[in-house]
């Protein structure tokens, strides 16, 4: 299973992003620049991590989403390839279109820094098959722009096709996103967004390894 | 061109924008919104053209679409 982590300018977390990676699949990922138009054929995995690409300028992702390596990513999406986009990440892939919905400003108006609940809704995509059905599970959130909206027709045939993986559980949602949605797949199931950080909390000197299922669900190396 | 978020989508800004200007003492102040203005120059002086080219620019990238309309004027 081989990993690429995309880099473009103002992402902060993929040095996080590949440590992570590496010390579940030991292996380390490829790096991806953002001008790159091709991605190897033999990358399972393509990780967008979070960070405040192009300064958030016009829309958070919104520039991001428009270099050439995303319609790489794009393409390799529709060929089934496993795309997770973290915190930035899922911004630049809602407005690439790879996701449906948006992420607006948190309702608070701040930047939340802090821990979350997390409860897995669907534990049946390639990101998820490490946890159970409503587990609810820790995870670090830093955002100041995770407040998911979606209009009412499309959440609807979300919720219908599973689509809804994460939700903030235990009144812990940190921005004020619709039905409290913390992470959501595409369609086809390849394509994972989520504005918490999985990565920061995978071995012991983090606090707790909540969110090396992801990884291992994603990089197939779930311990028996 | 003038972008803002779309009605029914809440816009958190605006509010805190409307609860503001209530502080201030501006009464009977409804429906704040904040938006963006983007001022552009165009070389052409076909106006059409001109109203095509700004369309297509807020679709690809100026504005969201799922969650914020926009408007052109052109002078």
């Amino acid at each position: 299973m081989k990993s690429a982590v995309v880099q473009l300018p103002g992402l902060n977390r993929d040095r996080d992003m590949i440590a992570a990676l590496t010390k579940i699949s030991g292996k380390a990922p490829i790096t991806v620049w953002q001008t790159e138009t091709t991605i190897p054929d033999d990358v399972d995995l393509i990780v967008i991590p979070g960070g405040f690409s192009y300064g958030d300028y016009l829309r958070c992702g919104a520039i991001a989403a428009r270099m050439p390596v995303m319609q790489a990513i794009k393409e390799k999406a529709e060929k089934g390839v496993k795309v997770l986009g973290v915190c930035n990440g899922f911004q630049i892939l809602v407005e690439a279109g790879l996701l449906p919905g948006a992420l607006m400003m948190n309702a608070s108006l701040k930047f939340v820094c802090k821990e979350v609940k997390l409860e897995v809704v669907n534990a049946e995509t390639d990101f998820t098959r490490a946890y159970e059905k409503g587990q609810v599970i820790r995870c670090p959130v830093a955002h100041h722009e995770g407040n998911y909206f979606v209009d009412a027709e499309t959440l609807n045939s979300m919720n219908g096709n599973g689509q809804v993986v994460f939700r903030y559980a235990e009144g812990t949602n940190p921005n004020g996103a619709i039905e409290d949605i913390a992470g959501v797949v595409n369609a086809r199931g390849n394509v994972l967004g989520m504005m918490p950080h999985p990565e920061n909390l995978i071995e012991a000197a983090h606090g707790g390894s909540d969110g090396r299922g992801i990884f291992a669900s994603a990089l197939d190396v779930i311990a028996a | 061109m003038t972008v803002t978020l779309k009605n029914g989508v809440l816009d958190p800004q605006g509010k805190a924008i409307e609860g503001a200007l209530g502080s201030l003492g501006f009464e009977g102040v409804h429906q704040a919104r904040q938006g963006k203005v983007f001022d552009l120059e165009l070389d052409t002086t076909d106006k059409a053209k001109a109203e095509a080219d700004l369309k297509a620019m807020c679709e690809k990238l100026l504005a969201n679409t799922v969650i914020e309309n926009y408007t052109i004027a052109i002078d």
